[in-house]
């Protein structure tokens, strides 16, 4: 056996260096985050009679969730008596899953993706309908020639799966679509500008954005929404209904604490809500201090569109769920099959899958305190996007 | 990226070469603890080049054969210049007002990440090395639990983090952080090459040596301590430094599972938004995770230069 004694002193002391220099930057910062952050979570050390919530988002921290930040800020959920922490979700987490499996006491969720875990044995209600109207759309290039649902046929359309394609579905068994190739599409809309992609999957609120704050090769310019052609679900009749607060469903029926606690904490979410229509530029800069790092115009652009699903509420209030809507995302549900020819769900869903008893008293709460629940006379904000959202 | 330049040197050199270890010699000391690092700025500088070579060479639509596209798209887009990489990361996170520029920003993330691998690291050596024990010492558990161990490798991570943030909510006794879920994930990547090397470590020594400890009539924590251990070393190390790797590479991946805010996964997850409309952007965060790689095992590498003693040529986990 030999000895190689040799040291690697020089490589291992710059490794140490730059792993304390790192250390360094990331102590200070650390401070910092983990101070919001427990500003975020209420702020209150001594929390003795305030109820402990916690809600498990579908996605990152970003405007889409403006609603629940800016309760958080403005204090609406520690008036309500409630010491809320709002918890991120990430690729691998299903915030449905989270709840029915006691890990968080309400979470944000689409429809149709839970009507499928609800039919899995999750045992959840929908206490609050958010977002009145669908904000996915199919986008194509205005040149393309894709300007109806019946025009994708033989086209290679993207969808990001996971459940959030099953609009896609439902619009294209509607218009009898039969030959087209579905692409996995990622974050980005690369895929879509390369051409890979015909017509691209994107939230109104986000992908679509990406687009307009790409410069276009061509004018040397930002894209304008008239180079592309878009499908918008709401105009189809295909939409089915997408953000939703959910609670535990067990819990409702036994716990009367907890039914309690869920009327309050809708109430502070509405409340929440309203401050975000009524201030959406303060709205997004609270998501911003929440730890997003979104760009501003981005962000303010997420928190105007998310506005346009809520407002103006058609359904008496914002959260009250509309029982004809309802019906519809739920017989989309059992008849719309994908391209291995399975459906979310084959039977109708427990009663007990959607509930407006909590929403409504939350609602009459705000209506006698003179808060103006439906926004009907709501006009959207004008926002510029910058180069890279920026 | 385990090994590294620095760990190619030293294979290298314990291939006993006569004519390079003269010419080494000849180099004056400073000079030559600072090759390693002349030799990884090289690579840096190498890959660069090849970057600007690919994207100036292969057309913008990449190069297929068929419909099989061999060679990515060399656009702006899908493969932005270095320099614009670098000058992006030069510029502010975005244009709120106060923002830290994005190399301080990914710095600081790489921070937050770098602290929980090495939570996790620990984690990992620490029940790798009672693992290893434990199947040296009882041979029934090396039977039973070795292929439980190199099972364990099987589960892909994204099955395992909710069911880990789903335990950790139900922990009473402490408040579960998600920071602690990450660090759990990574560990399970990084107790792996800790297990099975130090099990190859410890059960290296000859039968001579072991029939002279026997003939001592020295016990079993004696055999242990001055023969088993210290044959392990040579095997220990390089899986330390592959627990390392391994380490970052599962907070990152777990940061990006869970969704855990302020780490570098988390950015990569965040930024692969502007991968369409500011290209340049989503680089840095990958920057910042292979720093976090080097980082961690030339940490790891400095640990080994405290047990030289026992260093003898090196095996390769």
């Amino acid at each position: 056996m030999r000895t190689t004694r040799r040291t690697r002193l020089g490589a291992g002391a710059i490794g140490l260096v730059a792993a304390l220099a790192l250390a360094g930057c990331g102590g200070g910062s650390g401070d910092d985050e983990a101070t919001a952050g427990s500003g975020g979570s209420g702020g209150t050390g001594g929390s003795g009679d305030l109820t402990p919530v916690k809600l498990q988002l579908q996605w990152l921290t970003q405007a889409q969730f403006s609603g629940y930040y800016a309760a958080l800020d403005q204090g609406y959920y520690e008036e309500a008596g409630l010491d809320v922490e709002i918890i991120p979700s990430g690729g691998d987490i299903v915030p449905q899953d989270a709840l029915a499996n006691g890990e968080v006491d309400y979470a944000i969720a689409w429809v149709p993706k839970v009507l499928g875990s609800i039919e899995q044995g999750a045992e959840i209600t929908n206490v609050a309908q958010i977002f009145e109207r669908s904000a996915t759309l199919q986008v194509s290039f205005a040149d393309a020639g894709i300007d109806s649902v019946a025009d994708l046929e033989g086209k290679s359309i993207g969808s990001w799966g996971y459940g959030n394609e099953w609009e896609l579905f439902a619009g294209l068994n509607q218009a009898g679509v039969e030959d087209f190739s579905i692409v996995q599409q990622a974050f980005d809309m690369n895929a879509f500008l390369a051409g890979d992609i015909d017509a691209a999957q994107a939230m109104t609120y986000n992908e679509y954005a990406q687009l307009l704050e790409t410069e276009n090769p061509e004018t040397g310019e930002l894209y304008q929404p008239e180079d592309f052609s878009v499908i918008d679900w709401n105009d189809e009749g295909t939409a089915m209904l997408q953000d939703a607060i959910w609670a535990d469903a067990g819990r409702l029926a036994d716990d009367p604490e907890y039914a309690e606690t869920t009327v309050a904490f809708i109430k502070a979410s509405l409340q929440g809500w309203i401050y975000a229509r009524d201030n959406p530029q303060e709205a997004a800069d609270i998501v911003t201090a929440a730890g997003s790092t979104l760009g501003t115009s981005h962000q303010l652009w997420m928190a105007n569109e998310v506005n346009k699903l809520i407002w103006p509420s058609t359904s008496g209030g914002i959260g009250l769920i509309d029982t004809a809507a309802w019906d519809a995302t739920v017989e989309m549900a059992k008849q719309t099959s994908n391209e291995t020819g399975a459906t979310i769900i084959t039977a109708d869903p427990p009663d007990t899958a959607y509930s407006n008893e909590y929403v409504q008293q939350a609602l009459d709460e705000l209506a006698e305190e003179g808060v103006d629940v439906e926004g009907a006379d709501y006009a959207p904000v004008e926002v510029e996007l910058q180069p890279g959202g920026n | 990226m385990t090994t590294g330049v620095a760990g190619e040197a030293a294979v290298a050199a314990s291939g006993v070469m006569p004519p390079r270890t003269v010419r080494r010699r000849a180099l004056p000391g400073p000079l030559q603890a600072l090759r390693p690092v002349g030799l990884g700025i090289a690579a840096v500088l190498l890959l660069a080049l090849l970057w600007e070579a690919v994207k100036a060479l292969v057309p913008d639509d990449g190069w297929s054969i068929g419909d099989l596209r061999v060679l990515p798209r060399t656009t702006d887009l899908a493969m932005p210049h270095v320099t614009e990489m670098l000058a992006r990361l030069g510029d502010p996170l975005t244009a709120q007002p106060g923002a830290d520029p994005l190399w301080l920003a990914v710095l600081r993330a790489g921070g937050t990440s770098l602290r929980i691998a090495a939570v996790s690291w620990l984690i990992g050596v620490v029940v790798g090395l009672l693992l290893a024990l434990l199947m040296t010492r009882f041979r029934i558990a090396r039977s039973a639990v070795l292929p439980l161990v190199v099972l364990s490798q099987t589960v892909p991570l994204i099955a395992l983090a909710p069911l880990v943030k789903g335990w950790g909510a139900k922990i009473e006794v402490l408040t579960w952080e998600p920071w602690m879920s990450v660090a759990v994930i990574a560990s399970y990547l990084a107790f792996f090459p800790v297990a099975v090397g130090t099990l190859r470590g410890l059960t290296s020594p000859d039968a001579l040596h072991r029939d002279l400890f026997a003939g001592y009539a020295a016990s079993w924590s004696q055999e242990l301590v001055h023969l088993r251990l210290p044959a392990s070393v040579p095997h220990l190390l390089p899986a330390l430094r592959l627990a390392a790797t391994s380490a970052v590479l599962g907070v990152v991946v777990a940061e990006v599972s869970t969704g855990m805010p302020g780490g570098i996964g988390r950015m990569i997850l965040e930024f692969a938004n502007f991968a369409s409309s500011d290209p340049a952007k989503p680089w840095a965060p990958i920057f910042g995770a292979v720093l976090l790689g080097l980082v961690a095992s030339g940490a790891v590498a400095l640990l080994g230069t405290g047990l030289r003693r026992y260093r003898r040529a090196e095996v390769t986990a």
